[in-house]
C-alpha cells in the first residue's frame, strides 16, 4: 500500500511539476544547463569561500572534483597539467579542483598540490556541501561552466585521453558555441 | 531499542506534492530546478565452493538509490529513495527494506541558514562530530532533527543541532544535541584581510541522552563531548590541531568503564612549489562516541577518527587495511612529496614526481587504576594511561615510495614500494600465524603501473603488483590489463593470484591456491556509466576513512548504473 501512495505520489508530483513548467516557463524541467550552487566551501588557506563568487572574467571554468586516494581523479589534474598552459593561452580557461578529502587527509592537500606543482584553483569541500548540491555518485566528475556562471557539460571517470574531449567543450564554450553532440 | 520515524512517508509524499504548485503559484518556479543521481548495483551470484561462494536463494540481488534535489535559489529540498529489499551480500541485513531515510529541506534568509529533517555536518575534524554518508561502505548516520547556522558577525559561524541519528530504516532512541562556534580573524577585522598570515579558532560541543536501562549499573544518561581546535596558516607553513574531552561513557565497545576519553590530533606542514612535507600525529583514548551505548560496528557513531595511514591506491597495498581502534591509540604519519622539474638532470624531458611516506600507530599505555581492579573491568574507571607513553603492541607500520614518471609522449609510468606490519590480531581478530600464534604480519609489497597511449584516444594500462609475506594467506601476485577507447569505453581483465597460500585447514589439508580472475567491461557516457564484471570476488575488507565492512567471497556477473543529472 505504502509503496503505491509513493509511486502515485511521485507521479503526481513530477507531473504536476511539468505541466506548470509547460505552463509558465516552456522550458524542460531537467536541464542540462544550471546555475552553479553557492554554496561554502574552503580555500586551500582555510578561508571560507562561497562558490557564488568562482569567476573567470567571462571566460570558462572546468570545475574538478578529487581526492588524494583518487588515482584517476590525479590522472586527470596531472594530464591537464600537462597542457594547462597551452589551454589558457588559446580559451582562458581556469581549472578549480575541488577536493572531497575529509579530515583523513585534508591538511595534506595543500603540501601535496604544491609538491606536485599543480597550477589549479584549490578548493576544499571536505563536509561534501558542493558535492551533495552537484549530485555527485563518484570522483572524478568534472564540470564545464560557460562565462555566465553556468554548469554546461558534465563527464564521470576519467580514461587517458578524454582530457581532449573535455577540451572540444570547452573551446566551444568559449567562443560562445554549441556544445550539443 | 529503537522506534519507527515519526514522520511518515506519507506526510512526505503531501510535502513534495504540494511544492511544485505552491512555487508555480508564485510564478518561482522559473528559478527552481530539480536535479538527482541513481545508482544501482545488481550481482548475479553463482556457488563456488572453492572459495567459500554461496548461491543465493532469489538468485540476483541488488540494491539501488536515487537522489532528488530541488533548489530555488536560497531554498532547497531533496529526499534519498533506498532500495536494500534484495540485499547485496556483505552488508548487515538490518538494512533489509525500501524507504526514504533521508528527506530535508533548508533555507538561508539575511544570515540564518535552517534545516530540517535529515542533515550531514561535521564540526572541527570530527573528533566529536561528524555526520556522514558512504553508499559503499553501506554507511549513514546523518542527523534527522533541526540544524542551524547562524552568521554572528563577519568571520564568526554559530551552529546548533539537535535530533536523532539514522539507524538503517529507522532511527536511535538516544538524541543527539550540540553547538559549534568557529572565529575566523582574518574575516573578522578588516585590518587583518590581506595578511599573508591567517588564524582561526574553534570550539564544539555535544551532548547526547539515552535512558539508563541498567538494572545493575548506574549510567550516564546525557553525556557530554567539548572539543577546541586552532588553524593557522602563514605562507608555506599550515598548523591545525585540535583537542577533544569526553565526559565518562560506559559502553560495549569500552567495556563499559566509567573513565572519560580523549583525543588529540595536530597537523603540520610546510610545502612550497615543488615540494610538500607534512607531519601529523594523534592520540585516540577511550573515544568511541555513539548515541547508543550498546552498539558496535558502523551505526549510530557520532563522532569520526580517522585513521592515520596512507589510504593506498592499489589493491595488494591496501590488502591490509588499518582500521581505527577507538578504545586508544596513538599514531604519526610523515609524507614528502616532491616534482623533479621538467628538463632538469633526474627529471628528464618531462620531470618526476616523488612521494615518500611513512606511518606507524600503536596502542596507548594503561596501566591499573589500583591493586584490586584489573585494566578494563566492566563498572569501573578501566585504567590509567600517560598522555605521551607509548603502549607495547604495535598496530601497523607503513614505509612506502612512490615515483611516477612520463618517459615519453605516450608512455607513462607508475612505481611504488611499501613494507608495511599489521597487527591482524588486533585490527581483524585472527592470528597471523596459527602455527606460532604470531599477531603480525611483516609483508612487501611492490607495485607498477604502465600506460601506453595508441592512436586516436586509446590506450593500454599495465597493472603488475606483488605482495610478499610468510604470514597468513602467504605471497599474492597480481597483473591487470586494461583497454580504453576513450571517453566511452573500457574493457578490463585482471588476475589475482594467492599462490604462496600455505595454510592448512581444519582437515589437516593444505588450502587451495586459488586465481581470482575478474573481466569488466564499461561505457561511460556524460554522466552515466553502464558496467558488468564477470568473475571471482575474494572475501576481504573495504575500508574508507578507517571504518571497515567485511566483503564475503563471491561469483557471479555484477552490474552496476550510476547517473547524476
Amino acid at each position: 500500500m505504502k509503496k503505491i501512495i509513493v509511486f502515485v505520489s511521485l507521479a503526481l508530483f513530477l507531473g504536476s511539476s511539468i505541466v506548470f513548467a509547460q505552463d509558465t516557463t516552456k522550458t524542460k524541467i531537467i536541464t542540462t544547463k544550471f546555475k552553479l550552487p553557492s554554496v561554502d566551501v574552503k580555500t586551500i588557506d582555510g578561508a571560507t569561500f562561497n562558490t557564488s563568487q568562482l569567476t573567470n572574467d567571462g571566460k570558462p571554468i572546468i570545475i574538478s572534483f578529487w581526492a588524494l586516494w583518487c588515482t584517476n581523479c590525479i590522472k586527470e589534474l596531472k594530464a591537464i597539467q600537462e597542457v594547462y598552459d597551452d589551454w589558457q593561452e588559446e580559451t582562458g580557461v581556469k581549472v578549480v579542483a575541488v577536493s572531497i578529502d575529509d579530515a583523513k587527509s585534508v591538511d595534506k592537500v595543500k603540501p601535496f598540490v604544491n609538491g606536485k606543482s599543480w597550477d589549479y584553483q584549490i578548493l576544499l569541500d571536505p563536509n561534501k556541501n558542493l558535492y551533495r548540491a552537484l549530485n555527485i555518485n563518484q570522483i572524478p566528475h568534472t564540470f564545464v561552466v560557460n562565462g555566465n556562471g553556468e554548469v554546461v557539460w558534465q563527464h564521470i571517470t576519467y580514461t587517458e585521453g578524454s582530457e581532449e574531449d573535455l577540451y572540444e567543450i570547452v573551446k566551444k564554450v568559449a567562443e560562445g558555441k554549441s556544445i550539443t553532440e | 531499542m529503537t522506534k519507527k520515524s515519526k514522520i511518515t512517508t506519507g506526510k512526505l509524499i503531501l510535502l513534495i506534492c504540494i511544492l511544485p504548485f505552491l512555487s508555480s503559484a508564485q510564478g518561482v518556479l522559473n528559478s527552481g530546478q530539480i536535479h538527482g543521481s541513481f545508482q544501482m548495483d545488481a550481482q548475479f551470484y553463482v556457488e563456488d565452493s572453492l572459495i567459500g561462494a554461496e548461491k543465493v536463494p532469489e538468485n540476483v540481488l541488488m540494491n539501488a538509490f536515487a537522489n532528488i534535489l530541488y533548489t530555488n535559489g536560497d531554498f532547497s529540498a531533496g529526499f534519498r529513495f533506498e532500495s536494500y529489499q534484495h540485499l547485496m551480500k556483505g552488508f548487515v541485513g538490518e538494512l533489509k527494506g525500501n524507504g526514504i531515510p533521508y528527506r530535508f529541506a533548508s533555507y538561508k534568509t539575511d544570515e540564518l541558514k535552517v534545516t530540517i529533517g535529515n542533515f550531514y555536518d561535521q564540526f572541527g575534524t570530527g573528533l566529536i562530530f561528524r555526520a556522514y554518508q558512504d553508499w559503499n561502505l553501506g554507511l549513514d548516520n546523518s542527523v534527522d532533527g533541526l540544524h542551524l547556522q547562524y552568521q554572528l558577525a563577519k568571520g564568526i559561524t554559530l551552529k546548533g543541532l539537535i535530533g536523532n541519528q539514522r539507524y538503517y530504516f529507522e532511527k536511535s532512541d538516544g538524541i543527539v544535541r550540540g553547538a559549534d562556534a568557529e572565529f575566523a580573524f582574518n574575516e573578522m577585522f578588516p585590518s587583518w584581510a590581506d595578511n599573508k598570515a591567517r588564524f582561526t579558532i574553534g570550539g564544539s560541543f555535544i551532548s547526547k541522552f539515552q535512558e539508563d536501562d541498567s538494572p545493575i549499573y548506574n549510567l550516564p544518561e546525557n553525556v557530554a563531548a567539548f572539543a577546541g581546535r586552532m588553524n593557522f596558516s602563514c605562507g608555506k607553513i599550515n598548523f591545525l590541531g585540535e583537542y577533544a574531552y569526553k565526559m565518562n561513557d560506559p559502553s560495549l565497545v569500552n567495556n563499559y568503564i566509567y573513565k572519560p576519553g580523549e583525543a588529540l590530533y595536530v597537523s603540520t606542514s610546510f610545502s612550497q612549489k615543488g615540494l610538500g612535507i607534512s607531519l601529523s600525529g594523534k592520540r585516540i583514548d577511550n573515544m568511541s562516541f555513539r548515541s547508543d551505548r550498546g552498539m558496535t560496528g558502523m551505526p549510530l557513531m557520532i563522532n569520526y577518527l580517522p585513521a592515520l595511514s596512507k589510504q593506498h591506491i592499489y589493491t595488494l597495498a591496501s590488502f591490509y587495511p588499518y582500521s581505527t581502534q577507538p578504545n586508544g591509540e596513538m599514531g604519526i604519519q610523515a609524507e614528502l612529496t616532491y616534482n623533479l622539474k621538467k628538463k632538469s638532470a633526474l627529471g628528464g624531458k618531462y620531470g618526476m614526481d616523488i612521494s615518500v611516506n611513512y606511518s606507524r600507530t600503536g596502542a596507548i599505555q594503561k596501566s591499573k587504576v589500583n591493586d584490586t581492579i584489573a585494566i578494563d573491568q566492566t563498572g569501573t574507571l578501566g585504567y590509567k594511561s600517560k598522555f605521551f607513553a607509548v603502549g607495547d603492541d604495535l598496530y601497523q607500520n607503513d614505509f612506502n615510495i612512490g615515483i611516477s614518471k612520463k618517459l615519453s609522449k605516450n608512455f607513462q609510468i607508475e612505481l611504488l614500494y611499501s613494507y608495511q606490519i599489521f597487527n591482524i590480531w588486533v585490527v581483524q581478530g585472527h592470528k597471523a600465524d596459527d602455527t606460532t600464534g604470531a599477531n603480525l604480519v611483516y609483508a612487501n609489497v611492490a607495485a607498477a603501473d604502465l600506460i601506453y597511449k595508441l592512436k586516436n584516444k586509446k590506450s593500454i594500462q599495465l597493472e603488475l603488483q606483488h605482495l610478499s609475506t610468510k604470514k597468513d594467506q602467504g605471497s599474492w601476485a597480481m597483473a591487470m590489463l586494461q583497454y580504453t577507447i576513450a571517453p566511452k569505453w573500457t574493457f578490463t581483465i585482471q588476475d589475482m593470484y594467492n599462490y604462496g597460500n600455505e595454510k592448512v585447514d581444519d582437515f589437516g589439508e593444505k588450502e587451495p591456491k586459488i586465481h581470482y580472475y575478474t573481466m569488466t567491461v564499461a561505457y561511460i557516457k556524460n554522466t552515466n556509466r553502464f558496467a558488468i564484471t564477470y568473475g571471482k570476488q575474494r572475501e576481504g575488507m573495504f575500508c574508507a576513512g578507517g571504518v571497515c565492512r567485511v566483503v564475503p567471497a563471491s561469483n557471479g556477473i555484477s552490474f552496476s548504473i550510476m547517473s547524476s543529472f
